[in-house]
């Protein structure tokens, strides 16, 4: 296979919306991607076919203790490199394509794999990281040195399905609808200052984290510079990679729940701030003083997909719409409310999630387990092995 | 996909000689079911239909956009579902009325007649609102009223029964807003026009600086009765009646007609 020329972010400038979904079972049971697909598809006008995908929690339970990756090739060398890069530092129990269906509409997709892998045991110890940590620098090291790979997800359990094209047509491309998964979201792109390539779809993911997002990041510069300190290399040149990061950084690294890695992300404003009784503001004025590059601001709604569940945010002033409803155990969220009543005519508790608010949806055993666990954070000497401890130097950029 | 059909209730009985154009067109009905057609699609069969009948009544309608737009004075629309966003733009003497939730900017730039929603609304319900009235039963999204206007004798109104988001009113220049329930904060913040009536008084520092909060006069009470009979009207057995005008209603303006005059001169 020769290495065809994919434009990539940042060649070209197109002007924009977008649209969100997710669907989560809060009890644990697995539904198949018919829903998912019928309500992204109805809001189909807010995409313009240069981008859709969905993310799938709980999809591999026999390969549930192994990370999965989804890499998407270029070219055939591409994909020698990159799989003689992950033979060296992982131990893979399988690896097949991913089943695709030709599709119409779908034009030149890359050659897109998976791998059920596990760390090679001698060279992470070796490493001194942590599993995450280390897979999560294999995963930079793939998408920014292996020229035309890119890693699409790489947590355990779950998986994205992404490309360009609309989204219900991606969703048919890939056959998700013969996946099983307690969460589910996705995404249809209207890409706003960049072309689509496959690789820029959404969902965004690293580790079991996955972004869908609606808006545009204006403060993604200040957010890059940040997260690139600790070792997150924006290469996709996408504002929304930043949000993946940022989550990964606050939540797995320093040990803050979701909700309060969101709450940083959408702080209040000074002048709330400064409306609040003593302590609250002293601890909002730290918040703000500590994580002040990590305020995330300009018109955004996202849906965060993680193995504890889905959390959704807008940002504090509310310029994109998101709504809410559930039935049951099941909980729905669209950018428009029709979305969510095409599939689920009888939701019940119909809302708007508001400006700045953490919505976190929980998987029941998640709560549970929550409700148990102390109030504060286990100090990180306590858990020395499950956590990089200190900052690294960036890494060498190598070949 | 669903199977769209479309059932002329009524035909339209002309005989002989097309009838003189000062004459009103023959009262009809005709439905159309929407289903999960584009909005393209949806709306030229809805335009068809309120071409040969005064009354329209959509059925299933899933998040079709732009839905009555600019429809005008002596046609209805009756929708059933969820319309899509824009429902009612341009809207310019028409009725329409929703047997369900609406999405965003309803009524967006609509000129007159009105829009009547039995449930709730999302985002920036009444958009640079500039004629007619809108009602909604239930709470609604952020920025209801954005940017209303008025000039001379046309005055929107938009009255919400339950709660809404925050912004208010934002930049409203013109025309009334009765909330019913409780608003979000940044009430009225750029407003410059126009007043907004609520039930309860707003804390003294959760009014926007430049906005005068009062209790309503006996001046407020003929404007304010005639949007309230309207809602109660509307929505009557389907919820709590909005309490009369002389009440105990709040009334927040602007202090003065430029209050932004000197923020960027010299």
């Amino acid at each position: 296979m020769a290495a065809r020329h994919i434009p990539r972010e940042g060649e070209t400038r197109i002007p924009s919306g977008c649209a969100i979904a997710g669907i989560m079972d809060r009890s644990g049971a697995r539904h198949d991607g018919t829903d998912i697909l019928k309500s992204i598809a109805l809001m189909h006008d807010r995409s313009n076919g240069l981008g859709g995908g969905f993310a799938a929690y709980g999809i591999y339970p026999d390969y549930a203790d192994l990370y999965a990756f989804h890499i998407m090739y270029e070219s055939r060398e591409a994909r020698a490199a990159t799989e003689a890069y992950l033979e060296h530092y992982y131990l893979c129990e399988k690896q097949e394509r991913v089943p695709t269906e030709d599709h119409p509409a779908i034009k030149n997709p890359p050659d897109i794999w998976r791998y059920f892998m596990a760390p090679h045991p001698m060279r992470l110890a070796a490493s001194g990281l942590d599993e995450a940590e280390y897979t999560m620098r294999h995963v930079f090291h793939i998408n920014g040195a292996v020229d035309g790979a890119f890693v699409a997800s790489s947590g355990k359990n779950m998986g994205v399905f992404k490309g360009v094209g609309y989204p219900e047509d991606i969703g048919e491309f890939y056959r998700i609808a013969d996946y099983d998964a307690w969460a589910w979201t996705a995404h249809g792109r209207f890409p706003t200052n960049t072309p689509g390539w496959w690789g820029g779809a959404h969902p965004f993911t690293l580790l079991n984290w996955s972004i869908v997002h609606n808006g545009e990041i204006s403060s993604y510069d200040a957010n890059r510079r940040y997260v690139e300190q600790f070792g997150y290399d924006c290469e996709l040149q996408t504002d929304t990679e930043v949000i993946t990061y940022l989550f990964d950084l606050l939540a797995r690294r320093h040990g803050l729940s979701q909700e309060m890695a969101a709450h940083i992300m959408a702080a209040p404003s000074w002048r709330a701030i400064d409306a609040m009784a003593p302590e609250n503001a002293a601890f909002e004025t730290a918040l703000r003083t500590v994580y002040a590059s990590a305020l995330v601001n300009g018109p955004f709604s996202i849906i965060l997909g993680s193995e504890e569940g889905l959390l959704a945010l807008n940002d504090r002033l509310k310029l994109r719409a998101l709504m809410a409803a559930e039935k049951g155990p099941v909980v729905y969220l669209a950018s428009e409310q029709a979305a969510i009543q095409v599939v689920c005519p009888d939701a019940e508790n119909v809302r708007s999630i508001e400006g700045g608010v953490p919505f976190v949806v929980q998987l029941d055993a998640v709560a549970r387990r929550k409700q148990e666990e102390a109030a504060e954070n286990r100090a990180v000497r306590d858990w020395p092995l499950e956590h990089e401890v200190g900052v690294q130097p960036r890494r060498r950029r190598e070949a | 996909m669903i199977e769209t059909i479309e059932i002329e209730v009524t035909a339209v009985a002309v005989t002989g000689a097309e009838p003189p154009a000062a004459e009103p067109p023959t009262a009809t009905r005709a439905e159309v079911a929407l289903g999960l057609s584009h909005f393209k699609e949806a709306n030229e069969r809805v335009r068809a239909a309120l071409a040969r009948a005064d009354e329209v009544a959509v059925t299933d309608a899933h998040a079709q956009r732009y839905l009555g737009c600019a429809l005008p004075a002596g046609k209805r629309l009756a929708i059933g579902g969820t319309p899509g966003n824009d429902l009612g733009c341009y809207l310019d003497g028409g009725a329409i009325e929703v047997f369900g939730d609406g999405q965003d900017q309803v009524g967006n730039t609509m000129n007159a007649g009105s829009i009547t929603i039995h449930g709730r609304c999302g985002d920036a319900a009444g958009y640079a609102l500039r004629g007619g009235t809108i009602l909604v039963r239930d709470e609604c999204g952020w920025r209801a009223g954005i940017h209303m206007k008025e000039y001379e004798r046309k005055r929107p109104a938009l009255v919400i029964g339950g709660d809404a988001g925050a912004f208010l009113g934002e930049y409203m220049a013109g025309g009334v807003i009765v909330l019913g329930g409780e608003p979000g904060p940044y009430v009225g913040s750029g407003m410059h026009g126009g007043v907004i009536y609520l039930r309860r008084p707003l804390a003294a520092d959760a009014v926007t600086s430049g906005l005068v909060q009062a209790p309503a006069t006996e001046e407020d009470v003929p404007g304010l009765a005639e949007l309230i009979g309207a809602y109660n009207e509307a929505f009557a057995g389907e919820g709590p009646p909005l309490p009369a005008p002389d009440g105990g209603w709040w009334c927040l303006r602007p202090a003065s007609a430029r209050p932004y005059g000197s923020l960027y001169a010299h």
